[in-house]
């Protein structure tokens, strides 16, 4: 589904991400740790095509297309969606009608006529008991005034919604309470299907016991450094990342 | 900044400089023009013209002598050159001015044109529920639904017609709040407006339908004046709406209008304007000069409330303002005052606290694009016997880009203890961020913006009545188009 390919890319003078490859296929799910400030949602956002990262080099490769010539909403268009670590407030603007807009935008791409209200009303409603989401939230406004929890959950009822093929969730599990993270991995296990996938991109273990992983990476400065099942977790989790990270240091010395 | 992006936005900054202006088109329809610049000969053809009688003559030329003493004012955030007051034709009219009640016969070019500005005056507007008077250059040219209306004994019709028809209320209340005195264009306006409208609902008549105006500038090189006279008897409620659009032009045209509004004991009236005049073009060409005095006076328990989308015209001089002289009268001013490429606008409202218990609230929010320049000028004074009063003002400024500016001039005086004055002010730009967010949630940039914005202007568009708010919501998008920064 997703092969990133010598991936490389920064900021004016500064490269963040160093030559990353990943492959990632329909159904798997893969976990992505690493310290504080590797590169972790620099990866996310040049996936889903944030403009202010300058790609040079590598490639993206999602179903046969180069990501990196489509435009952010093209890719979310095509079932690109990132669940942002740092969810923004957009005043004004209830959550029905963002949804609402974020889902006729697409359909509109696919040539297909805005959904019926209906039938968005019945899906809101079905996924809002997935996520066990209370009806007033609907005509809050989008991420205004939400606590970090709940911009956490509206991400995900976001993902429900748009039932994208990649889905990659930033830091998800920060903020959510005990109960607010078991409901939520328990939403998003159960969106998975043999079709899509899911990167998981966390620092803790916790959301992986949920959401078990097929493959974990360890991304460090700009580059995956390690990579194994889902026992890497659980190893990381009791070590750190100082085993690693000093291995990866000494041969780059 | 990357190049990539550098790119996109020089890519955007096309697309703004090449989005038309939508309603730029002019017509040709044979007028009745006189010559150029003013005197006391002008305005004494001007009233001529209009077989108006001599009270009237009078009142036009004390507002014209006072004029001529009075000095343009230098006071706001602006700069324009000065129109030339002896280049504007000061009245032109179609010559063929339709009979009213029979728009079936009237001019094929001029339906042609109401029709490309989106305006039915016939079947389309009676499903609405709309009455709509047509005020073209200078002359009122079609007013429907008059004779509904005058079975609830409201009168809804062309100010000139009022003056022949209803002198009794001209002459009593024609400049009672907004006196010729009361500023340059004030005067101006007095000794030359031409048209209008007018309107009276008696007492305890609610108006079943929105009252709407439509005022289109079409000749070269005339000014518009128009005069709008709206008086609310006791227990009455009406809810009005103008919106203006003119042709393209490379000069600047002067538009000077006066609005005055009377609520009387417990009356409610809701002024909504949807202005749309020629902006100029994206180097600052052309473009209308909009100087406008709106003033409204509450008497005891009466509500005026203002609404006003802002977004055409060059430069835009506008303060709609409440005098609140009843106890527990009320005023509002919710205001959407875009700008974009060159436009300047200095806008805002004041609020005179007289009465008792009197509130006030002012919600006024401002998008700048381009290199243009928004400015929130605003007074609430709450005076001495003005006593258990308030106000709430929130002024909002929205940046897009990095070369556009906002300012908010609030002028507070607070003459009693008693009373209580909020005000919040805020100034934000649409981020990147939330343009991404959008993004990635498959809605492109121009969309996103038009979200954005719409949310943004949201507590502003709930006030309009529900047909025009959809209208309002388009046009600030087409306002906007690509003016990402
Ligand atoms: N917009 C930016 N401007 C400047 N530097 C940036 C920008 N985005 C990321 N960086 C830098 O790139 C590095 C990687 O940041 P990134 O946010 O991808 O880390 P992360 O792995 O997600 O970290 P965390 O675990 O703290 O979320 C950091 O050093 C960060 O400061
Ligand atoms: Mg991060």
């Amino acid at each position: 589904m997703l092969k990133i390919n010598n991936l490389k890319a920064g900021i004016e003078d500064n490269q963040i991400l160093k030559g990353i490859n990943l492959e990632i296929k329909a159904g798997e799910v893969h976990a992505i740790m690493g310290p504080n400030g590797s590169g972790k949602s620099t990866l996310a956002s040049v996936i889903a095509g944030k403009e202010e990262y300058e790609v040079e080099g590598g490639e993206i490769d999602f179903e046969g297309q180069d990501l990196l010539d489509l435009t952010p909403e093209e890719r979310a268009h095509k079932g690109v969606f990132l669940s942002f670590q740092y969810p923004v407030e957009i005043p004004g603007i209830s959550v029905s009608n963002f949804i609402k807009t974020s889902i006729n935008e697409r359909r509109k791409a696919a040539g297909l006529e805005s959904m019926p209200a209906k039938n968005l009303l019945k899906m809101l409603k079905e996924k809002m008991e997935l996520l066990s989401i209370d009806k007033g939230y609907l005509s809050r406004n989008m991420n205004e005034g939400f606590s970090g929890g709940e911009k956490k959950r509206n991400e995900i009822f976001q993902m429900a919604m748009l039932e994208p093929k990649l889905a990659i969730l930033d830091e998800t599990d920060s903020g959510l309470d005990i109960d607010a993270l078991r409901i939520v991995a328990n939403g998003v296990n159960k969106l998975r299907t043999k079709d899509n996938a899911t990167v998981v991109i966390t620092h803790y273990q916790r959301l992986l016991d949920y959401i078990v992983p097929d493959f974990v990476h360890v991304l460090y400065k700009g580059r995956i450094v390690k990579s194994g099942g889902k026992e890497l977790a659980l190893e990381l989790e009791q070590k750190g990342y100082d085993w690693i990270t000093k291995e990866a240091d000494k041969q780059w010395a | 900044m990357s190049e990539k992006r550098q790119q996109s936005e020089d890519k955007l900054l096309e697309k703004v400089t090449t989005t038309e202006y939508k309603y730029g088109f002019t017509t040709n329809i044979e007028s009745d023009t006189i010559p150029k610049g003013l005197s006391e000969d002008v305005v004494r053809i001007i009233s001529a013209k209009k077989n108006e009688p001599e009270w009237m003559l009078e009142y036009r030329l004390k507002a014209y002598r006072a004029w001529l003493e009075m000095e343009e004012p230098n006071w706001a955030n602006i700069n324009y050159t000065k129109p030339n007051y002896q280049e504007i034709i000061y009245y032109s009219a179609p010559k063929q001015k339709p009979v009213l009640d029979s728009l079936d016969d009237l001019d094929p070019e001029m339906k042609a044109m109401f029709d490309k500005l989106g305006i039915s005056i016939g079947e389309q507007n009676k499903l609405a529920n709309v009455a709509v008077d047509i005020v073209m250059d200078s002359v009122s040219v079609a007013t429907s639904f008059k004779e509904k209306l005058g079975d609830l004994g409201i009168i809804f019709c062309p100010i000139s017609d009022a003056i022949q028809d209803h002198p009794e209320l001209v002459q009593k209340y024609l400049g009672s709040i907004v006196p010729a005195r009361d500023n340059f264009f004030s005067a101006l306006n007095a000794a030359v407006f031409s048209d209008g409208s007018f309107c009276y609902i008696p007492k305890g008549v609610k108006c079943p339908m929105e009252l709407s105006t439509y005022f289109r500038i079409n000749e070269a090189g005339t000014g518009q004046f128009e005069r709008t006279l709206l008086i609310a008897d006791e227990g009455s409620q009406v809810s009005y709406l103008e919106g203006c659009t003119a042709p393209m032009r490379d000069e600047n045209q002067l538009h000077a209008a006066v609005v005055e509004l009377i609520a009387m004991d417990d009356a409610n009236i809701k002024y909504s304007t949807v202005q749309n005049w020629y902006p100029g073009n994206a180097e600052g060409v052309g473009g209308v000069f909009n100087f406008v005095t709106k003033r409204g006076i509450c008497y005891k328990n009466a509500k005026i409330s203002w609404t006003q989308v802002e977004t055409g015209s060059a430069i835009t001089w506008k303060y709609p303002s409440c005098i609140l002289k009843g106890d527990n009268s009320i005023g509002e001013f919710f205001s959407v005052a875009v700008t974009n490429n060159m436009q300047q606008n200095d806008t805002g409202t004041k609020m005179i606290h007289l009465g008792k218990n009197t509130k006030s609230t002012i919600i006024a929010k401002g998008i700048s694009a381009g290199k243009s320049e928004g400015n929130y000028r605003g007074l609430v004074r709450i005076s001495k016997g003005a006593t258990n009063s308030r106000n709430f003002s929130q002024c909002d400024s929205l940046l897009m880009g990095d070369k556009c500016g906002a300012h908010t001039f609030p002028y507070i005086e607070v003459k009693n203890n008693s009373s209580k004055v909020e005000h919040e002010a805020t100034t934000s730009k649409i981020g990147e961020d939330q343009i991404f967010y959008c993004n990635q949630r498959g809605i492109g940039t121009e969309a996103a913006i038009a979200l954005i914005v719409n949310g943004y202007c949201k507590d502003v568009l709930n006030q309009l009545p529900m047909e025009f708010a959809v209208e309002a919501q388009k046009l600030l998008e087409i306002s906007l188009e690509g003016s990402v920064g």
